[in-house]
C-alpha cells in the first residue's frame, strides 16, 4: 500500500551517492533533472493510489497537494539550474568539484522535503526539516564569498536554534500524548494525535505549541525571526534562493499547520489563531516596509517572500473554509511565482553581471524576454490581476473584512505597500537608460514561462478537482 | 521493572538521575565562562560524558534497554570522538592557546541563573500525570537548552559556538530520554545530526579561516556594512 511513498523517496537515496561520484557536471546536470523528473512522476503517480495512513507515513488530501507542488518546483528549477550553472563555471565561480556537491546536496534536501512532508511521525517530519535545512545552510556557502559564509553561519546559528525549539516542542507533545495514547509509536503519529487531543492535557500542549511556532516559525522566515532569509537568498546560487522561497518555507509552514491541527481538536488550548495572525501581520507590514530600502535584486524578492509567508500565516490565522482556501492556494501561486521570479532573476543577475538594482537598468532594449519574464512575475506577484496571487489575496481580504474588519484593513495596507514598494524598485530595472552589457545570455525559458503560465492560468480559472480538493484540505484545517 | 516511577519515589532512582542533569546543568555554567578554547572542549567532553550516565541510568529504572545504545552513542561519539576531532582541529589552526575574552562573565552568569528559574517555572508546574521524575529532567534539559544558546549568543569564536550547539544537542537527548517510550528513530536522527553539524562546522570553520585568517566570527561582521543589510 504504501509503496509509492517508498519509491518517491528512494529516488534521492539513489540519486545522491551516484550524482557525488559523477565527475562530469553535464552528465551531473542531466541526472539531476532526471533524477527530479522521476520523483515529480512518483508523486503524480501518488496522487492516483488510495490514500494511506501507517504510523510513520501518511499520505493525505493535505500533503499530496504539496508534494506534487514540491516535487514539480524542483524539476523545473533542476531545469533552470543546469543552464545556470554551466555560466557560472564558465566565469569561474564554481568548479566542477563543487558541482558534484551541489547535484548531491540538491537531491537530498529535495528527498529531505518530500521525507518531511509524507511523515507521520511527528518526529521524522522534524529530521526531514532538518535535513533539508542542513543542506541548504551548505548551499548558501557554495560560493565562498565572505558574504556567502557569513549568511550561512547565519542561517546556521538561527537555524539551530530553530531545529532545538522544534524539538523540545514535539517532545513536549509526545509527553501528553503518551498519557492517552500509550508509549510509542501512536504517540507521535500526526494523525493519531488529532483525532486524540481532546483528553490532553492544555496547558502541556500550549506550550509545547510555543516551542513549535518559534521552532518552526524560524524556518517559516517570521518576523522577528526571519534575519536568516535575506542574507541566505541573496548569497546563494539562485536555483537555492528559488527552492527556498518556492518549497522549502512551505514545508516549514506544513509542519506549523500539522500541530495547528492537533491543538483545534483541544478547545481549552491557547488561541492559536491569534498569535499567527498576530505573527502574519507583522511579518507582512515589517516586510513591506523593509521593501523600499533594497539595493540588491535577490534581498529585495527575499523581502517579498517573507511578506508573503506572512500573508499565509495571517490566512491560516484567521482560518475557516474560506480563509484556509485562500492560504492553501496563495501557497501554491507564491511557490509558483516567487520561483519563476528568481528564474529570471538568476539570468539577469548572470547577463549582467551584477545583483545590485542600481547597475540594472533597462533591461527591456538590452534583453527583452528575461525583462518580460520579470515583469510579468513582479506584476503576478504584487497581486495585480489577471493572475493567481490576485485571486487568492481577493479571497483573503474579503473573507477577512467578513470576520475580522479591522486586521483586513492593516492586511490590504500591508500588501500595498509592498505593490508601491515593488514597482517603485523595479521601474528602473525594467524601463530605465539601458546600462552594461547587453549581450545576449544563454537562458533557459521554459520553467520560467510555465511556471507563469500556470499562475495566469490559476488566475482566469480554477479546475473543478483542484477547487474541491483545496476545499476538503480546507475543511480538515478547521 | 519501572512500571511506575511516580511523585513519591524519594529514593536512589530519583536522586541519581537528578544528581546526574544536574551535573550536567553545572558544566553548562562552567561552558558560559570558560575561557580557553580546550578547556572548553574538556568541559564538553565531561558533559557529554554525565548524559552517557543520565541516559544509561534512565534505561536502568525504565528498563529500556534500547537507552543503551543513546548512553553509548553519547559516551563514544560526543564524550570522546567529537571532542578529539575538534582539539585536532584547534590545534591545527594553531589556536589551542588562545585565550577568548568573555566579555561580561557576571551579567552572562546572572543572565543564565534567571534562564534556569525560568525553565523551572515553566516546567514543573505543568499537571497532567507526567511525573515529578520527568518534569525534573524536562526543566534540566530546558535549562541546558537555553544555557547553549546562550553560549552562542555572547560567544564570538567559531569553536565555542559549535560547543554552544552540541551542549544544545545534549539537552535535546537528556529531555527525549526523559520521554518514557519514546521512540529510537529519534535519538538515533539526533546523534547523526550532530555529525553532520561535525561536518557542516568542520568545513566552515577551514574556509572562515581561509578567508579571514581567524575564527573570530566578529570579523565577518565587517563585511555587513554598507550593503545596508
Amino acid at each position: 500500500m504504501t509503496a509509492p511513498v517508498y519509491t518517491l523517496l528512494l529516488i534521492p537515496v539513489v540519486a545522491v551517492p551516484l550524482l557525488a561520484v559523477t565527475g562530469n557536471y553535464r552528465i551531473g546536470a542531466a541526472l539531476n533533472v532526471l533524477a527530479s523528473g522521476l520523483t515529480l512522476l512518483a508523486a503524480i503517480a501518488l496522487m492516483f493510489t488510495p490514500r494511506v495512513r501507517t504510523d510513520i507515513f501518511i499520505v493525505d488530501d493535505f500533503n499530496i497537494y504539496l508534494v506534487t507542488l514540491t516535487a514539480f518546483v524542483g524539476f523545473t528549477t533542476s531545469i533552470f539550474s543546469a543552464t545556470y550553472i554551466s555560466h557560472e563555471l564558465e566565469i569561474g565561480r564554481l568548479t566542477p568539484a563543487y558541482l558534484r556537491f551541489y547535484h548531491a546536496l540538491y537531491q537530498a534536501m529535495l528527498g529531505a522535503m518530500n521525507l518531511a512532508l509524507l511523515a507521520n511521525n511527528m518526529g521524522l517530519l522534524w529530521v526531514g526539516l532538518e535535513v533539508a535545512t542542513l543542506t541548504t545552510v551548505i548551499m548558501v556557502g557554495l560560493y565562498r564569498t565572505p558574504e556567502a559564509v557569513e549568511a550561512a553561519w547565519k542561517y546556521f546559528i538561527l537555524g539551530s536554534v530553530g531545529i532545538a525549539l522544534a524539538f523540545f516542542g514535539t517532545l513536549l507533545v509526545y509527553l501528553v500524548a503518551q498519557e492517552t495514547l500509550g508509549e510509542g509509536l501512536p504517540a507521535m503519529a500526526l494523525d493519531r494525535l488529532a483525532q486524540a487531543s481532546a483528553a490532553f492535557d492544555p496547558q502541556l500542549l500550549s506550550l509545547a505549541f510555543v516551542f513549535l511556532l518559534v521552532g518552526y516559525g524560524t524556518k517559516v522566515g517570521l518576523a522577528p525571526f526571519h534575519a536568516w532569509l535575506p542574507d541566505a537568498h541573496s548569497e546563494g546560487p539562485t536555483p537555492i534562493s528559488a527552492v527556498l522561497s518556492g518549497l522549502l518555507l512551505n514545508v516549514a509552514l506544513y509542519a506549523l499547520l500539522r500541530f495547528k491541527i492537533v491543538l483545534a481538536g483541544n478547545t481549552e488550548t491557547l488561541n492559536v489563531g491569534a498569535i499567527m495572525i498576530a505573527l502574519g501581520l507583522l511579518s507582512l507590514v515589517f516586510a513591506a516596509f523593509m521593501l523600499y530600502r533594497r539595493r540588491d535584486i535577490k534581498r529585495l524578492f527575499a523581502y517579498s517572500s517573507i511578506e508573503h509567508m506572512g500573508i499565509m500565516t495571517f490566512a491560516f490565522g484567521i482560518g475557516g473554509p474560506l480563509a484556509n482556501f485562500a492560504g492553501l492556494l496563495h501557497m501554491t501561486m507564491h511557490s509558483l511565482t516567487k520561483s519563476a521570479i528568481f528564474f529570471s532573476v538568476g539570468h539577469i543577475a548572470q547577463a549582467k553581471g551584477t545583483q545590485n538594482i542600481a547597475s540594472i537598468r533597462g533591461l527591456s532594449t538590452t534583453h527583452p524576454v528575461l525583462a518580460i519574464g520579470l515583469a510579468l512575475g513582479v506584476i503576478a506577484i504584487a497581486g495585480m490581476p489577471p493572475f493567481g496571487v490576485f485571486m487568492s489575496e481577493f479571497l483573503l481580504v474579503s473573507s477577512s473584512f467578513e470576520r475580522q474588519p479591522v486586521f483586513a484593513i492593516i492586511l490590504v495596507a500591508g500588501i500595498l505597500v509592498a505593490f508601491g514598494a515593488l514597482i517603485l524598485r523595479l521601474q528602473n530595472v525594467l524601463f530605465g537608460e539601458a546600462t552594461g552589457p547587453a549581450e545576449p545570455v544563454k537562458a533557459s525559458y521554459l520553467p520560467l514561462f510555465v511556471h507563469l503560465a500556470l499562475v495566469l492560468m490559476a488566475g482566469l480559472w480554477l479546475p473543478e478537482p483542484v477547487v474541491h480538493w483545496f476545499r476538503t484540505v480546507a475543511g480538515q484545517l478547521g | 521493572m519501572g512500571t511506575d516511577i511516580g511523585t513519591d519515589m524519594g529514593t536512589l532512582a530519583f536522586d541519581f538521575a537528578h544528581f546526574l542533569a544536574g551535573g550536567m546543568l553545572v558544566m553548562s555554567f562552567l561552558l558560559l565562562y570558560q575561557d580557553r578554547i580546550t578547556a572548553v572542549l574538556n568541559v564538553y567532553a565531561m558533559q557529554s560524558i554525565l548524559l552517557a550516565l543520565a541516559v544509561g541510568w534512565q534505561s536502568v529504572i525504565q528498563g529500556a534497554p534500547h537507552l543503551l545504545v543513546t548512553a553509548a552513542i553519547a559516551l563514544i561519539v560526543k564524550g570522546f570522538i567529537i571532542p578529539t576531532a575538534l582539539h585536532r582541529i584547534v590545534r591545527r589552526l594553531g589556536i589551542h592557546r588562545e585565550i577568548e575574552q568573555v566579555i561580561g562573565a557576571g551579567p552572562t552568569m546572572l543572565t543564565g541563573l534567571a534562564l534556569v528559574a525560568l525553565s523551572i517555572m515553566l516546567v514543573i508546574p505543568i499537571g497532567g500525570k507526567v511525573s515529578l521524575l520527568v518534569r525534573e529532567d524536562l526543566a534540566f534539559a530546558l535549562a541546558v537548552i537555553l544555557l547553549g544558546l546562550l553560549m552562542m549568543i555572547t560567544r564570538r569564536n567559531a569553536v565555542t559556538q559549535i560547543v554552544g550547539f552540541m551542549s544544545i544537542e545534549n539537552g535535546l537527548i537528556l529531555a527525549a530520554t526523559g520521554a518514557r517510550g519514546m521512540p529510537l528513530v529519534v535519538e538515533i536522527s539526533v546523534a547523526f545530526s550532530v555529525l553532520i553539524v561535525l561536518f557542516v562546522f568542520g568545513v566552515f570553520v577551514f574556509r572562515i579561516r581561509e578567508r579571514f585568517d581567524s575564527v573570530d566570527v566578529s570579523a565577518l561582521d565587517r563585511f555587513r556594512g554598507g550593503r545596508g543589510n
